[in-house]
């Protein structure tokens, strides 16, 4: 098959990439573009791990075809920390323990940063429902949940 | 895992589609791509030719005229969740919705995939036999209006031909008096159904007037229980009747065996679930 020209940008910079129409995202995040941040885990849409933001949206990069990204604003983890640091979020994620491998943790920060736009000051249920597309098979996700609250707390402070 | 090669169209309208449809052998739809793509990952599904509709304006949206809903085909699940037109006049898309998937997949899954994909374990076709939807399709002979109703043959089976695609659906607005209620048992989030079941009632003061009781994932596809409906018709509800109507929703089950459970079970399950509903819808018509 042709491979096709698409545009869109990552983390606020533009990218160009030639991709097989069957390429999806998150290889050309990881193998094209070497971001290798968010994972590859179930690749069927259920465990999280590849989560990036699309358009103002969290989305399941291993079921997203790179094409259908063209002209799309995706921002992934490599695009949370500045030269000041750590994000609000992954710095929850530190203090509150909310990680044990680390390897669900990309998806779940992308996961947390999305969510706590859409529902600043979430109820623990809030939590759990808006954190659901996220596994992980560590922690028990009670620190996760604390991560988040944390996070929102900090968030409204900023 | 990738799906083996295919040629890419991004469709800019409806005509567009089914011109390309027409022109592509075993050409096929992406519309959230939340089932089709992880399908032809696993090589279960194939296609030469993938016509993208997300791009169509004309299939988006939810809007009302008079007592009408009408909700374009790719509208995402997020969207419907997120409606106040389906907050006031349709709650129970907004219930059913919510237990779909993961909120991830919410944002890409469609109301018009699940529908047309014909999959016995999607939560909407059930959903639109109890709400006694109308479905929109355009093909290349033109437009036409089917119900819901009769839609559905079997497990990734619609009457929905070849070069056709499913573009709208609408629903009668919510009336004084009516209500409901959804149920939906799932062994884990982003899991599909054990048993699911909506159900609208039209009350007449403690009389059912009328009921309409969806199955989910008990049958190869989605079904009403209507021997269970003709029970109640026109009856107050008590334990006695629940129990007959119980009866009733086993014997109209034929679930697959999975490790969700096997037949009994499922069947089992399928009863509590338009029990719960029942009991809710008529509460929630009380208001």
């Amino acid at each position: 098959m042709a491979k096709q020209a698409v545009s869109f940008t990552l983390n606020g910079k533009a990218v160009d990439v030639l991709v097989e129409p069957r390429e999806l995202l998150i290889h050309t995040l990881r193998e094209n573009l070497n971001h290798t941040g968010a994972h590859i885990g179930c690749e069927t849409s259920h465990c999280g791990v590849c989560t990036v933001d699309v358009d103002g949206q969290s989305v399941k990069s291993c079921t997203l075809l790179t094409v259908q990204a063209a002209g799309s604003d995706v921002k992934s983890v490599e695009g949370l920390a500045s030269a000041d640091g750590l994000h609000v979020i992954q710095q929850a994620f530190v203090d509150e323990h909310g990680l044990q491998c680390g390897f669900c943790t990309p998806g779940m920060l992308m996961r947390a940063y999305r969510f706590l736009q859409e529902n600043p000051d979430p109820s623990d249920e809030e939590i759990r429902w808006g954190m659901s597309g996220n596994l992980c098979r560590c922690t028990g996700y009670q620190n996760i949940i604390e991560a988040v609250k944390t996070a929102a707390k900090n968030l409204q402070q900023a | 895992m990738i799906p083996s090669g295919f040629e890419y169209h991004k469709a800019t309208s409806i005509a567009d589609a089914i011109a390309k449809l027409r022109d592509n052998e075993d050409a096929k739809l992406l519309a959230g791509g939340h089932s089709l793509l992880p399908m032809m990952k696993l090589r279960f599904a194939e296609t030469p030719y993938l016509v993208d509709i997300n791009g169509i304006e004309e299939l988006k949206g939810i809007r009302i005229d008079g007592d009408t809903i009408t909700i374009g085909a790719m509208t995402t699940e997020s969207e419907l969740i997120n409606s106040d037109i389906l907050q006031q006049h349709c709650p129970l898309l907004i219930d059913a919705a919510k237990l779909v998937a993961d909120p991830q997949v919410r944002n890409k899954g469609t109301i018009g995939g699940d529908v047309a994909h014909g999959d016995p374990g999607n939560d909407h076709p059930a959903v639109m036999l109890a709400l006694d939807a109308q479905l929109v399709i355009h093909g290349p002979d033109g437009e036409r209006t089917i119900p819901a109703n009769g839609f559905f043959l079997g497990t990734y089976w619609t009457t929905l031909e070849e070069h056709e695609i499913l573009v709208a659906i609408k629903i009668p607005a919510l009336k004084l008096g009516t209500g409901h209620g959804y149920s939906k048992l799932k062994r884990k989030t982003g899991d599909y159904a054990v048993a699911g079941s909506p159900v609208v009632v039209e009350m007449d003061g403690d009389i059912v007037r009328d009921i309409r009781i969806g199955l989910t994932n008990v049958a190869p596809m989605a079904i009403r229980a209507e021997a269970a409906e003709d029970l109640i018709r026109g009856k107050q509800v008590d334990q006695a009747l629940l129990k007959a109507v119980e009866k009733a929703v086993i014997a109209v089950c034929d679930p697959a065996v999975d490790l969700r459970g096997d037949e009994e079970y499922k069947s089992h399950m399928a009863a509590i679930m338009a029990r719960r509903s029942i009991i809710q819808a008529i509460e929630n018509a009380k208001g």
